[in-house]
C-alpha cells in the first residue's frame, strides 16, 4: 500500500515482508458485521471467556473504513447483499472476508428465494468457516488461520509473482467436469 | 454518449423521482428506484432544514440489522421510521417442504435467543392439531418448562449485555456474556448445541435428561443467583444508567394495547399480563412465581422487570427440577413419537446400539414405525389452531395450518419482537437522538424473529 510495495525483489523485501505480516495480524481489527445468529456467538467470542483480545482483536470496529477483517455472521438475505458489498468496498486494502457458519458459506439449510447462497457470491472470501452456528473455539480456529495467511502474505514484486504463478496453476487445473472417481 | 449521461439528461426532462427513463433501440427503459429519499426537495417557505439520517442496516447500536430512518430537527427527532426485511429468510416458506418433525430445526432459527420457545410454541401447536396435548408426559412438560426459563435469563441476559453495550456500558456487556456461557453450558449438556437446538419435538423432547446433568444443573443455579446479583448491582442504582434510562421511551397502557405491545414493555406499564399466568401451558399452573411489572412505563422499568424476571425463572427452574419424576420423555403413541434414541459412540453421534438392535432384530413393527415416521414423518388432521407462549419478549404465538398431509400447509408465527417494534416511532418521536437507541435497546427486538 506504501513505500513496501515499491521495494525491489530481494532479501530486503522478505524480511519487511515478515514484518509487515507480523504487525497486520497482531492487530487485525474486525468489522461488526452481526447478521443472525453466528452474531451472537461472534459477540461471546468478544466475551469474557473466549476472549478475543488475546489476538489483539477485541476491537470490533463500527465503521468499515477502520476494520481490516469483515466476519459475515449469519445469512445473507437478498435485501442484505448490496449492503454488504458497500461495507466491504468501504474497507480499505488489505482486507479480509471470514465467512462465518454455512449460511454465509453456502446458504446452508436455507436454500430458497430470500438468501444469498452464499457470500461468495457478492464479495470475495478467504476463509470459510463451517457449523450452525460455529462454536467460538472454531472461530478463533479460523481466525488464527487467517492470521497465518497474513503472516505469509507477499509484498510488491513478490506479490505480482505469486499472483501470476497462482493464475498459471488455475489455468491449467482439471475443471470440476472432468474430475473423475471419489471427489475428496 | 454513456448510459449514465442518458440517464442524466432524461432525469431532467421528464423528472420522476422513482423511475428515470431513458429511451435505447429496444424501446424505453426504466430505472425504478423507490422508497428512499434519493433525491432532495428544497425546504419551501418558512420551512426549516430537514435532515434525515439514516441509522442502520449495519449499525452497532442498531440491535441486529434494524434500520431506522430518523427525521431531525437539531438533535430532536422528530420521525422515526424502521426499515426492516433485512433477514428475511423464508423460514415460515421453507417449512411448506419439511415433515412436522423438521419444521421444529427451522422454528429454532427464527428468535435466535429463545430457541426453546420458538420450538415449544410450535411443538404445543402440532400437539393441538393432533388432539394429542393431554398425552404429553409429564417430564417432557416438566423439561420443557426448565428449558425455557434458563432459556428466559440467557435471552434477558443478551438483552442486558447488548443494550448496556448500546448506551456505553461495556461492563455489562462482559457480565451478560459471562454469566450467559453458564447457561449455554446447561443447554450444550442437555440438547448437544449451545444455540439453535431443535431439542422439543412434537410429542416431547428429543433426549432425556439424565440425573447427572440435573445435578449439574442444580449446582450452576446458586453461582448464577450470585452473579445476577453482581449485575444488578452494577445497574440498577447506577447514576448513569438510571440517567440514560429513567423517563425514557415512554409508552403508556394505552398506546400498548392500541399496538398489540406484550412482554416487559407492557408488564412496564403496570398491567401484569403474562400467559404463563392467564392461559397456562405446559403446566405452568403449578408452578409459583411472580409476574413482575413496574409502572413507569420508561427503558428503566423495562430493565428493573428483566433482571425481576432472571430471578423469577431461577425459582421456577428449582421447582422443575423439584418436579422432575422418572419416566418417558416422548408420547407413547408411535405413530408420532420420534423413535430415535442417540447416543455418542466412537464414530460420532448416532441412534444408540439399542435402539438399533431393537429395529434391526426384535421388533419388525419397530423398523416400520422408524422408517415411516424418519422417511415420510406422521400425518396430521387438517384443521388450523393457534398456540401462544409468553417469550422473554412477550407472546409468542404460531398459526399452524394442515391439509391433513405430512407437511404444513402454512406455519405463521406471531412474533413479539414484530409487533413491539411498532412502538419504535410512538417511543421514539419527539425524543433525543441518544434516547432512541436506550428505547430500541428497551424493545429488545430480535432480527431473527421480525423477519424469519
Amino acid at each position: 500500500m506504501g513505500l513496501e510495495e515499491k521495494l525491489p525483489s530481494g532479501v530486503l523485501l522478505t524480511t519487511v515482508e515478515a514484518v509487515a505480516g507480523y504487525a497486520r495480524k497482531g492487530s487485525l481489527w474486525p468489522a461488526t458485521f452481526g447478521l443472525a445468529c453466528c452474531a451472537i456467538e461472534m459477540m461471546a467470542v468478544g466475551g469474557p471467556r473466549y476472549d478475543i483480545a488475546r489476538f489483539g482483536m477485541e476491537v470490533f470496529r463500527a465503521s468499515p473504513r477502520q476494520a481490516d477483517l469483515m466476519i459475515v455472521a449469519g445469512r445473507v438475505s437478498q435485501k442484505m447483499a448490496p449492503v454488504l458489498r458497500q461495507i466491504y468496498d468501504q474497507m480499505p486494502n488489505p482486507k479480509w472476508v471470514l465467512a462465518m457458519g454455512v449460511c454465509a458459506s453456502s446458504g446452508g439449510m436455507f436454500n430458497n428465494y430470500a438468501i444469498v447462497q452464499g457470500v461468495d457470491h457478492v464479495v470475495p472470501v478467504d476463509m470459510y468457516l463451517p457449523g450452525c452456528p460455529p462454536r467460538p473455539e472454531m472461530l478463533i480456529d479460523a481466525i488464527l488461520k487467517i492470521h497465518d495467511e497474513i503472516q505469509g502474505m507477499k509484498l510488491g514484486a513478490n506479490a505480482i509473482r505469486e499472483q501470476n504463478l497462482e493464475e498459471a496453476a488455475a489455468l491449467t487445473a482439471a475443471p470440476t467436469l472432468e474430475m473423475r472417481g471419489l471427489l475428496r | 454518449m454513456s448510459a449514465e449521461d442518458v440517464i442524466y439528461e432524461a432525469g431532467h426532462d421528464d423528472a420522476d423521482a422513482y423511475a428515470d427513463s431513458y429511451d435505447t433501440s429496444d424501446g424505453r427503459v426504466f430505472t425504478l428506484s423507490g422508497g428512499d429519499w434519493d433525491t432532495v426537495t428544497p425546504p419551501s417557505e418558512g420551512e426549516k432544514e430537514r435532515i434525515v439520517v439514516n441509522m442502520g442496516p449495519q449499525h452497532p447500536s442498531t440491535h441486529g440489522v434494524l434500520r431506522l430512518i430518523l427525521e431531525l430537527e437539531g438533535e430532536t427527532v422528530t420521525e422515526t421510521r424502521c426499515g426492516i426485511g433485512y433477514l428475511h429468510t423464508g423460514i415460515e416458506k421453507n417449512m411448506e417442504y419439511r415433515t412436522w418433525t423438521q419444521g421444529v430445526t427451522f422454528v429454532t432459527r427464527m428468535d435466535y435467543l429463545s430457541p426453546f420457545f420458538n420450538e415449544t410454541a410450535y411443538c404445543l401447536a402440532v400437539e393441538k392439531l393432533l388432539g394429542v396435548t393431554e398425552e404429553i408426559p409429564d417430564r417432557a412438560s416438566t423439561i420443557r418448562v426448565m428449558m425455557m426459563e434458563l432459556n428466559r435469563i440467557s435471552s434477558h441476559l443478551v438483552a442486558l449485555a447488548t443494550g448496556g453495550m448500546e448506551l456505553g456500558a461495556l461492563t455489562a456487556m462482559i457480565f451478560g456474556f459471562r454469566e450467559r456461557e453458564l447457561l449455554l453450558d446447561i443447554f450444550e449438556m442437555v440438547t448437544g448445541l449451545r444455540m439453535n437446538s431443535a431439542y422439543v419435538r412434537p410429542g416431547g423432547v428429543a433426549q432425556d435428561v439424565t440425573d447427572d446433568q440435573i445435578n449439574r444443573i442444580r449446582e450452576t443455579l446458586p453461582l448464577l443467583k450470585k452473579r445476577l446479583k453482581d449485575t444488578s448491582d452494577l445497574l440498577v442504582d447506577n447514576a448513569i444508567w438510571m440517567g440514560r434510562t429513567v423517563g425514557i421511551g415512554y409508552l403508556d397502557l394505552a398506546s400498548c394495547m392500541a399496538l398489540g405491545i406484550t412482554g416487559p414493555i407492557l408488564r412496564s406499564t403496570g398491567l401484569p399480563h403474562d400467559l404463563r399466568k392467564s392461559q397456562p401451558y405446559c403446566g405452568y399452573e403449578n408452578y409459583e412465581f411472580e409476574v413482575q411489572t413496574t409502572d413507569t412505563c420508561d427503558v428503566y422499568g423495562r430493565f428493573l422487570i428483566r433482571i425481576g424476571e432472571m430471578h423469577e425463572s431461577i425459582k421456577i427452574v428449582e421447582q422443575a427440577l423439584d418436579r422432575l419424576r422418572p419416566g418417558p420423555v416422548m408420547i407413547e403413541d408411535k405413530k408420532i413419537g420420534w423413535p430415535a434414541r442417540l447416543s455418542i459412540g466412537s464414530d460420532g453421534q448416532g441412534n444408540s446400539p439399542e435402539h438399533i438392535k431393537e429395529i434391526m432384530t426384535e421388533s419388525m413393527e419397530a423398523l416400520i414405525h422408524h422408517f415411516k415416521l424418519v422417511t415420510e414423518g406422521f400425518r396430521v388432521p387438517a384443521g388450523q389452531v393457534y398456540a401462544a407462549i409468553e417469550s422473554p419478549r412477550g407472546e409468542l404465538g404460531a398459526h399452524v395450518v394442515s391439509t391433513g398431509g405430512t407437511r404444513p400447509y402454512r406455519v405463521h408465527f406471531r412474533d413479539p419482537s414484530f409487533n413491539n417494534l411498532q412502538s419504535t416511532a410512538a417511543m421514539c418521536d419527539g425524543s433525543m437522538v441518544s434516547d432512541v437507541i436506550a428505547a430500541v435497546a428497551s424493545i429488545d427486538p430480535v432480527m431473527g424473529g421480525v423477519d424469519r
